[in-house]
């Protein structure tokens, strides 16, 4: 029999090996937790930061029925954001200090949220586009190695769907009325097509951290693969709105069983990045304006609540 | 500045007959905050019809680097579980 004591970098590598999950309690080597908090807060920012170009739009949703599904898409988008900063307060960091990093700009978050929302198609662009590319990303991670994430992930998974059935659902709309609501809708394809296929990140020789997120299977998959699949399942889904994909270079290729398509403008993607884009600075404005004008509702609340701890101890003594 | 929300753990009960289940966490001032944003964080679907608000530094934790002393011993007790027992196929309802 093998007589070796395994360090507890091996001893958790073998965890992982085994499908085991994580818990926040557990020992984990100091990368791995730093990789989560990380991770895990840059999504919860996209999720929170989301909630702006969405917003634009509704007060001018065009029925009751639109408004209300947006209403709730933005609202659950906010319970995402909360759900994700919960996973990451597990791993030892506070709420105020996520609250910090993404105020002062120092934390990323999706770069998609930096285009502009600039008609109602993209209100059906960014549901079926968007939440398409970011669902395939996080049905993913529903099966990534830390519990508290990968449950996060089961939950939004769960009600992220009907988000992208209603965008679907406005573009169906737009493509079956006016010749001019069918030129919107086919606008906005071409506006949120190439930032959607960017959502995925680098090309994987490009990716330096892949590598160490598939052994500790915090990524199941690698960035061009999840593009591949999301061009796959997407090339019928515009076919059938009879709109046009922005991609002279899209095409079936038998022999691979997958869609070929263009290259990507990667200046682009890390020019937006590196804070570059169009709605960059107007995103982290409007972020530290509801921080701000939100502060006495947190310090009203926290006050009134320590008040009342008091006169409850002074009953009870 | 020390004066974030605490946070507190959320227990939901989907209907009665089940019990409750803890379904994530979340900050509030006080008790009464916890459940109503409880309410709109976990419940906007009909997910429960009762909530149970704990503040999370009031949970008492088993140490996992523990594990080994607290659970393995239960795993050669085989004895406790019915199949252990060996009975002829004929005996029914046993």
């Amino acid at each position: 029999m093998e007589n070796k004591t395994l360090s507890l970098d091996e001893q958790f590598q073998k965890r992982i090996d085994n499908g085991e999950n994580i818990e926040a309690k557990d020992w984990m080597p100091e990368k791995y937790r730093k990789t989560h908090i990380r991770q895990i807060s840059q999504h919860a920012h996209s999720e929170v930061v989301g909630m702006l170009p969405e917003g634009n739009w509704i007060s001018r949703a065009p029925s009751l029925r639109r408004k209300v599904a947006l209403l709730a898409k933005v609202q659950d988008e906010a319970g995402h954001g909360l759900y994700l900063y919960s996973a990451a307060e597990t791993l030892g960091i506070t709420r105020d200090q996520l609250m910090e990093q993404l105020n002062s700009g120092r934390a990323k978050y999706s770069s998609i949220f930096n285009y502009p929302t600039v008609s109602w198609a993209d209100m059906g662009a960014v549901g079926w586009l968007v939440d398409g590319a970011a669902i395939i990303n996080q049905v993913m991670l529903t099966k990534t190695s830390y519990g508290p994430y990968a449950r996060a992930m089961v939950r939004i998974c769960k009600e992220e769907s009907f988000h992208q059935r209603q965008g679907y659902e406005i573009m169906l709309s737009l493509c079956n009325g006016t010749e001019a609501q069918k030129a919107m809708a086919q606008d906005a394809l071409n506006r949120w097509w190439w930032p959607s296929m960017m959502m995925f990140g680098p090309r994987d020789e490009d990716s330096p951290n892949t590598e160490q997120s598939m052994k500790w299977k915090i990524k199941k998959k690698t960035n061009d693969e999840l593009r591949q699949q999301f061009v796959d399942q997407t090339v019928p889904q515009a076919e059938i709105l009879g709109l046009t994909i922005p991609d002279k270079d899209l095409k079936w290729n038998d022999e691979r069983g997958h869609y070929d398509f263009g290259i990507l403008d990667w200046e682009e993607f890390w020019n937006v990045v590196k804070g570059n884009g169009l709605m960059n600075e107007k995103r982290l404005k409007d972020r530290n304006a509801a921080w701000d004008e939100g502060a006495w509702v947190r310090e009203a609340a926290y006050t009134y609540a320590s008040k009342q701890a008091e006169k409850r101890a002074k009953k009870t003594a | 500045m020390n004066n974030e929300w605490p946070i507190w753990e959320i227990f939901i009960r989907s209907k009665n007959g089940l019990e409750h289940r803890h379904c994530g966490s979340l900050h509030a001032a006080d008790a009464e905050m916890a459940i109503q944003n409880a309410r709109d964080v976990y419940t906007r679907r009909q997910e429960g019809v009762s909530i149970w608000v704990v503040e999370s530094k009031e949970i008492t934790a088993s140490n996992p680097s523990k594990n080994g002393e607290m659970f393995e011993p239960a795993a050669d007790k085989v004895y406790r579980h019915p199949t252990f027992y060996d009975l002829p196929d004929e005996i029914k309802h046993m």
